[in-house]
């Protein structure tokens, strides 16, 4: 029988998938030459005044959505001041009396079956620059590249108890939100971060032990690390009494495994948060809230169940497409063109999937268009177009949008029904290898393989397998 | 005696700017050690108007640090004072020498009326939202307004003209589409308790133009509101608050005074400020800083804010019975270097006079050394009072 239970709180991070910045028109997008992204706003030079971009709100009030959040339908930006030199105006633009969504729920499942997370409530902001230090010269260099990068923090209950509940609470919110199009949530690109609030108490104790944060944790394996470890740490003060638990905030450092104390409550700034002047209060009217509610996707599981009962996917094949908000749209829309669903998954699931591992692309970079795909299976379940020949389409269509029938034809990747030519080349192939004939005629069926081969390539692939292997028989059998 | 920090052009319909807005061409210093030598990489809207408009920018007016002084006497460059002590405000004193037909200021703690009042020129304190702040420099966002300074109304009239109307670029701009259709003014409320606050000079000056109304046949009544005196404390409140924060960008990390002396950052923050500020400022910084303490939010900054809203609502109700309300702008018919050795904080005590307009953000229009307060959007009917004034009263 366990002795304590870990009690959990997240506050995670997530930067919108907007193509500006929150409250300027500098370009949000991630990477770029240092401080490229930058304009007189986002490095706080004064006299600049902030206009919030529409679409972050629409993006936040879609996250709010997804996790079953109530959307304040007046929602304020106030402004929390401390000093760091990654923040240009010593101050960050924040929602902290009235923030976009509130009281949500995310399910989870856990090894007892589903549990609901409340979500306290999902506040915008601008995201920080970043330092670089430089350890030769010793000195910070300021990058405001990401500075004003549109953010959500969402701050959970402290309803997880456990670093397995963690990790699934966190892929949860990361297929909802991926789903939805708010954020690409990539944790290695720090567009998903993460605070763990840990405190451990007995077990059946209904008051909080000790609370300690640790902020921005960037990978799932170093979360579970870290809550393991912390997790101890606190068991052990409770155990021996010691004086070191106190709430305060800790790095967690992955490589040594351990968590240190950065600063402690009483140490800590007063943020001094007050309403910004300067943005209006953001008043979200039934248009506006109707628009964001239509426009949101089906969820994850919700689209696999409709694949394997009405589309006759198998789980797997479902399980696969769901990954990705991207997969899905392509599926539906090559599936509506052509109606052969399985097809449709397997082009994706094996031959989409093996193009972009080649070009070390992600899903949610997935050029092809759904309609494009579509017309092409059908091409080739129609016999038009060989499958070899359409694997070489399919590669074109990640290089260019074409159109698949019309490059076929182009290029020469229509299957032919002139038998006259058929039968000339089959002629000229068996004539130029007896050996293999009489192989075949030993007994080797390989042989028969490798002259069909010889025969599929000269006539480029156009000609389909079953004509071919009948007039190379005839022709092989006089 | 400087007055400008930095000069313009020369040429026909020079107009100063208030050393708080920005220009590309010239320095931007908003009185500040902090900012000596800024320029901007871009330039205020008001700028970009006032030159389509055919005026030129005659250079940059001496204003005191951060503009929330009494006169300009805590600016880095030194304050403006005659040879008897008396101080001067510099956008004012440019006028009355002739040097320039107008001035843009900005009007963050009434220091723009007062002057105005002072000097017997006019200004305009147009509706908060009206006239775009892009491009000035932040100190109390939530109140403060550029306004036009000159030595007629009718000039006031045509360079607010040239520089007002929605503009994309500040959130707090209001549509056109906003805009009421300002009243004749017929009947004046004269606010009695705070004019009582003043000295007798003032108080005269009160009572000539009351004389000036009543013979162009407006109506005049006295009024007592008690609230109004509280627009004072709460302004100052909101002004420091405000303040405290639009002034912690200054940091001495990306551009500004930085300290030589420093090994780590916590010194360089320290050090810089220290250095670069003002001790006005400072106690400001402090003040607002107290405000917004966790300790004191609710009873410092939200119960301003909620006088604010009983100020608002104070104007609104005599607005009803009454056109516009007049007052003084200031407490007595001249300031020294003196006085403000004395006291440093004068313009706190001052704000009597001012905070009412700028708590509200209600335009108020000087003129004859009084001040008059309309209902949003009546700045061009007041404006033609003070015009006739101009005329017909002296």
């Amino acid at each position: 029988m366990q002795k304590y239970e870990t009690v959990i709180g997240l506050e995670v991070h997530v930067e919108m998938a907007t193509e500006s910045k929150i409250f300027c028109s500098c370009s949000a997008k991630f990477g770029g030459e240092q401080n490229e992204h930058v304009c007189p706003a986002c490095c706080g030079m004064p006299g600049m005044l902030p206009i919030v971009n529409k679409h972050a709100v629409d993006l936040g009030m879609t996250a709010g959505m997804m996790l079953n959040c109530h959307i304040n339908r007046v929602t304020t930006f106030d402004k929390k001041s401390y000093y760091y030199p990654d923040l240009p105006c010593s101050y960050q633009t924040t929602q902290w009396f009235a923030p976009v969504c509130v009281n949500g729920t995310v399910t989870i499942q856990t090894a007892n079956g589903p549990k609901d997370i409340r979500i306290k409530q999902i506040h915008m902001e601008e995201d920080a620059g970043k330092l670089v230090h430089d350890e030769w010269t010793d000195t910070s260099l300021v990058d405001f590249n990401r500075t004003s990068v549109p953010l959500i923090e969402i701050v959970s209950q402290p309803d997880l108890s456990s670093a397995e509940e963690v990790v699934a609470y966190l892929e949860r919110l990361r297929s909802l939100l991926r789903f939805a199009k708010v954020s690409g949530c990539r944790m290695e690109q720090g567009s998903m971060r993460c605070d763990v609030n840990l405190s451990v108490r007995p077990v059946g104790s209904t008051k909080l032990g000790v609370r300690t944060e640790m902020k921005n944790m960037n990978s799932l394996s170093a979360i579970v690390r870290a809550i393991e470890y912390e997790t101890a740490r606190h068991i052990d003060c409770i155990e021996s009494g010691s004086d070191e638990l106190v709430q305060e905030t800790r790095r967690w450092d992955d490589i040594k495994g351990k968590s240190y104390a950065m600063r402690t409550k009483e140490t800590a700034g007063d943020y001094r948060y007050f309403p910004d002047p300067n943005i209006m209060p953001i008043v979200i009217d039934d248009e506006w809230y109707d628009r964001i509610k239509a426009s949101l996707p089906e969820f994850p599981e919700v689209k696999k169940e409709r694949y394997v009962n009405e589309l006759g996917l198998t789980e797997y094949d479902a399980d696969q497409l769901i990954q990705s908000r991207q997969m899905c749209d392509c599926f539906e829309e090559a599936t509506a063109q052509c109606g052969r669903a399985k097809e449709v998954a397997n082009w994706l699931i094996s031959d989409c999937m093996k193009i972009l591992n080649k070009k070390q692309m992600t899903v949610d970079a997935l050029p092809i268009s759904g309609k494009a795909l579509g017309k092409l299976i059908a091409l080739v379940a129609d016999g038009k177009v060989g499958s070899a020949n359409g694997r070489k389409i399919l590669a074109a269509m990640f290089e260019e949008d074409i159109d698949p029938l019309t490059y076929a034809e182009q290029n020469g990747l229509i299957i032919s029904n002139d038998t006259d030519n058929i039968k000339a080349v089959v002629k000229a192939v068996v004539a130029a290898d007896p050996k293999s004939v009489e192989d075949f005629k030993s007994g080797k069926e390989k042989a028969l393989m490798a002259l069909f081969g010889k025969c599929m390539r000269e006539l480029k692939g156009n000609c389909d397998p079953q004509v071919l292997r009948t007039v190379l028989l005839e022709t092989i059998n006089g | 005696m400087k007055l400008m920090i930095n000069e313009g052009s020369a040429g026909e319909k020079r107009v100063a700017l208030d050393d708080l807005i920005l220009t590309k061409d010239l320095p931007t210093t908003a009185g500040s050690k902090m900012l000596d030598g800024y320029v901007s990489l871009f330039e205020a809207e008001v700028a970009t108007r006032l030159q389509k408009a055919g005026y030129t920018i005659g250079g940059k007016a001496n204003v005191g640090e951060f503009a929330i002084d009494l006169l300009g006497e805590t600016s880095y460059f030194g304050a403006c004072a005659k040879e008897d002590g008396t101080l001067v405000y510099a956008a004012n004193e440019l006028l009355e020498k002739g040097e320039v037909c107008a001035a843009l200021q900005m009007d963050v703690n009434g220091a723009p009326r007062r002057a105005a009042a002072l000097a017997g020129q006019y200004y305009v304190k147009p509706t908060y939202g009206t006239v775009s702040r892009f491009g000035t420099i932040p100190v109390a966002c939530s109140g403060e307004t550029v306004g036009v300074a000159a030595t007629t109304a009718e000039t006031c009239r045509q360079v607010l003209a040239a520089v007002a109307g929605y503009d994309e670029k500040d959130g707090t701009s209001l549509p056109q589409s906003m805009y009421t259709q300002p009243k004749d003014i017929k009947k004046v409320a004269i606010l009695a308790d705070i004019t009582a606050a003043a000295d007798a000079d003032t108080q005269a000056k009160v009572a000539a133009f009351q004389a000036f109304l009543e013979s162009k046949g407006i109506a005049c009544e006295k009024v007592e509101v008690e609230c109004m005196s509280a627009a004072k404390t709460a302004w100052n409140a909101l002004m420091a608050a405000e303040l405290c924060n639009n002034v912690s960008r200054y940091d001495g990390v990306k551009y500004g005074y930085r300290t030589p002396n420093y090994t780590n950052i916590d010194e360089l923050y320290t050090g810089s400020r220290t250095e670069a500020f003002g001790d006005v400022l400072k106690t400001m910084i402090l003040f607002g800083s107290d405000v917004l303490s966790t300790n004191n939010y609710e009873k410092m900054y939200d119960k301003s804010l909620r006088i604010r809203r009983v100020v608002a609502e104070a104007f609104a109700d005599l607005f009803t019975k009454y056109d516009c309300v007049l007052l003084p702008a200031c407490a007595k018919q001249r300031y020294t270097v003196e006085d403000v050795k004395a006291d440093q904080y004068l313009a706190c005590q001052e704000a009597l006079f001012t905070a009412p307009a700028s708590i509200t953000g209600l335009p108020a229009v000087i003129a004859g050394g009084v001040q008059l307060v309309g209902p949003a959007f009546s700045e061009s009917s007041m404006l033609d009072v003070a015009q006739c004034y101009g005329k017909e009263g002296k």
